[in-house]
């Protein structure tokens, strides 16, 4: 028994479990346009709203930390760093497609139609920062509980295509953390199983807090996970807004032309903690692998080409960062100015029926309330 | 009127449904072209086609989740879980996201889906299908739970379900699916949500009972009737709200009680009953209320079952003791 015919080779099999393809780029770290055909499709205006966008974004996450350390907001997951990823992803978005984001989407969801003054209340812990009626925006508030917006993300899009609703479609997003949930796979799978239009998009961006994208999964690529569900996945260089922005357009026009989901797993860098809430990056990595990232900011690439093409300046950039911060300020102006909350509304809240046992404590709040 | 057993009355519910809304959707394992392992949904999807009922990949809280999105597109969704005993799978699709999603939206979202599911134990099934976990979703704030114990309600709660604008978790008695016939109306008729029934009156205990339960007490009570005994009998139907208003009349006349439930006694529905009518009638009880539960071991296996679960003897055993209290 001891020398046995060797008919399969496992570990020739492992080596060829991962795309060969390289993560899609258009502008390197250095500002080197290395895919000219792909660069040539931007006008120069095209350019500079790609960079507006980049700088609305960090301005934004500038603030919400100043804003956080003032007290003034509550919950925030920082975004520098993210984003080409963020912004790219959705900008090739349409209005009515569904978005369902996580907590670090909140940039997107303000460019998808809710006003920063509600995406403050729903840092703050207040219900309208999640009342999405008024403004008609498509999708839901952040998720928390990580993948859960995946399995639903399937059946919005399963919903999408019942209803025969054209040009549309579901997209969302998660870490590399959120690849590793029971959910994550499921979502994907039956998305893949009734080939609905939904988009799926990984930030990967090197850690769930603290832990590291190895420790994660052995798989090679996040991106092969959809190889399983029958799903076609791409990596992305997640600091190349223009690069982002192709794949996801890509993946859209690829899922809204009725061929199924697509997925997208964007490698990013957080720049900085995982949340406001005490997170020390310092406990986990270490300056030599957080440098080569830094030097990869999204924003430096842009701006240097940018620049040599003397379509931006110091002097432009600063002007526009003023008027967002400006548009900042009269957001936290308008949260401040937000009613209380009363607990009798989220009681009415609870049910469209209100059950006895509601009604009565309904009674008990509102004498309470007028107090 | 047709006579129907309780799982005809549940499908007959289900194609009422489909047929009177064209944003209902049936779906869940094997309940297409199979019409469900236990048949409720027999014959479905030949009538109303693929696109109304269909199977779904085996997972639950995939199943859920699905359930979520289609809502929020404008759906209806029917969605089925196999076994009860499987639904911690689903458990953050349900409790974490579907039940909160009306508070979470400023009341401006509701999610009409009617999560059905057969519950509870007696028919020897292999182990974790038969279960009592209807307490863990009936303390979950923004859910209904409602339970039938007969075909007639069976019909008229599931409809009731399907047209309520929350998520409903209706779970079905395993063990009365084929056991019992009753008369049917044809067509569209509604039994409330949130309102227990007084299914026999009397004037000596009363009886609150739910699910298979109530065929149990009946018994008792029919039994004790001999005696010179007057049994009030009331089902819950509704395990979240509870109706303590028809309960608290009940007792008031009453004077006894006895709650029973075939969960294990630390699994809580019927504490929260004996703890409402402590709260609101305990003036009115002449004796401590008593409590008919299952032990508080793991679910039993199969063939332990027959010992375990607490029926028409455990019943009559507390009554009498209730009955002679002075």
């Amino acid at each position: 028994m001891s020398s046995r015919v060797k008919f399969v080779d496992f570990a020739a099999k492992k080596e060829s479990l991962a795309s060969k393809d390289k993560p899609l780029q258009v502008i390197n770290s250095k500002g080197e346009i290395i895919n000219k055909e792909i660069f040539d499709q931007y006008s120069d205006e095209e350019l500079v709203d790609l960079m507006k966008l980049m700088v609305w974004e960090r301005t934004l996450h500038q603030r919400s930390n100043a804003l956080t350390r003032q007290g003034r907001l509550g919950f925030y997951a920082p975004t520098e760093g993210q984003e080409a990823s963020e912004m790219g992803a959705q900008l090739a978005f349409k209005k009515n497609d569904y978005l369902l984001p996580a907590y670090r989407d909140v940039p997107q969801l303000i460019k998808h139609g809710l006003p920063i003054w509600k995406a403050f209340l729903w840092s703050r812990g207040h219900v309208l920062g999640n009342d999405f009626e008024e403004e008609g925006v498509v999708g839901l508030p952040p998720q928390i509980i990580i993948g859960a917006q995946y399995v639903q993300a399937a059946g919005v899009a399963l919903g999408i295509k019942k209803n025969g609703l054209t040009d549309t479609v579901a997209y969302t997003f998660t870490g590399d953390g959120g690849t590793s949930q029971g959910d994550f796979y499921e979502g994907i799978n039956f998305a893949g199983a009734y080939q609905v239009p939904a988009v799926f998009f990984v930030q990967n961006n090197g850690y769930a807090i603290s832990t590291p994208r190895h420790v994660q999964t052995a798989a090679e690529t996040l991106a092969q996970k959809a190889v399983a569900a029958g799903i076609p996945a791409v990596q992305v260089d997640g600091m190349d807004i223009l690069a982002v922005y192709e794949v996801a357009k890509a993946a859209r026009d690829y899922a809204a032309g009725g061929n199924g989901p697509a997925l997208i797993e964007s490698l990013t860098f957080r720049f900085g903690p995982h949340t406001n809430a005490g997170d020390d990056p310092k406990r986990y990595r270490s300056t030599d692998e957080e440098k080569p990232w830094f030097d990869s900011d999204p924003l430096i690439r842009l701006r240097k080409v940018l620049m040599d093409k003397k379509v931006w300046s110091e002097e432009i950039e600063n002007t526009y960062i003023e008027e967002v911060k400006a548009e900042i300020k009269d957001a936290v102006k308008k949260a401040d100015e937000a009613p209380k909350q009363k607990v009798s509304e989220f009681l009415e809240n609870v049910f469209e029926e209100p059950t006895p046992d509601i009604v009565e404590q309904i009674a008990a709040f509102k004498a309470k309330e007028a107090k | 009127m047709a006579k129907m057993s309780y799982i005809q009355a549940i499908t007959d519910a289900l194609r009422v449904e489909l047929k009177n809304d064209d944003k209902t959707l049936i779906f869940g394992e094997d309940v297409g072209k199979n019409g469900g392992v236990f048949r409720a949904t027999d014959g479905l999807q030949a009538e109303f086609g693929e696109e109304r009922v269909f199977d779904t990949p085996l997972a639950e809280s995939g199943i859920n989740g699905l359930a979520m999105g289609l809502a929020l597109q404008g759906f209806r969704p029917i969605p089925e879980i196999q076994f009860f005993g499987f639904v911690f799978e689903a458990m953050d699709e349900i409790a974490g996201q579907m039940a909160r999603t009306r508070y979470r939206m400023n009341g401006k979202v509701g999610l009409p889906i009617t999560i059905r599911s057969p519950f509870g134990g007696g028919t020897h099934t292999p182990e974790m299908h038969a279960d009592s976990l209807e307490a863990v979703v009936a303390t979950v704030p923004g859910l209904r739970v409602v339970t039938p114990s007969n075909p007639y309600d069976a019909k008229g709660l599931l409809i009731s379900a399907i047209k309520n604008n929350d998520p409903v978790v209706f779970l079905e008695n395993l063990k009365l699916y084929r056991s019992m016939k009753d008369e049917v109306p044809e067509g569209e008729y509604t039994v409330p949500l949130d309102k227990a029934k007084v299914v026999r009156e009397g004037t000596d205990i009363t009886i609150i009972a739910y699910s298979a339960e109530v065929n149990e007490s009946l018994k008792v009570a029919e039994k004790l009737e001999k005696e010179g005994k007057s049994v009030e009998v009331i089902d819950l139907r509704s395990l979240s709200p509870i109706d303590t208003d028809t309960l608290v009349a009940s007792v008031n006349k009453t004077h006894r009680v006895v709650v029973v439930q075939e969960a294990q006694r630390m699994a809580g529905v019927a504490a929260k009953v004996v703890s409402d009518i402590s709260e609101r009638a305990i003036l009115a009880l002449d004796a401590p209320i008593g409590r008919v539960s299952a032990p508080d071991t793991i679910y039993p296996f199969g063939l332990a079952e027959d010992d375990w679960l607490p029926g028409a003897a455990e019943i009559e055993e507390k009554v009498r003791e209730i009955l002679d209290f002075n």
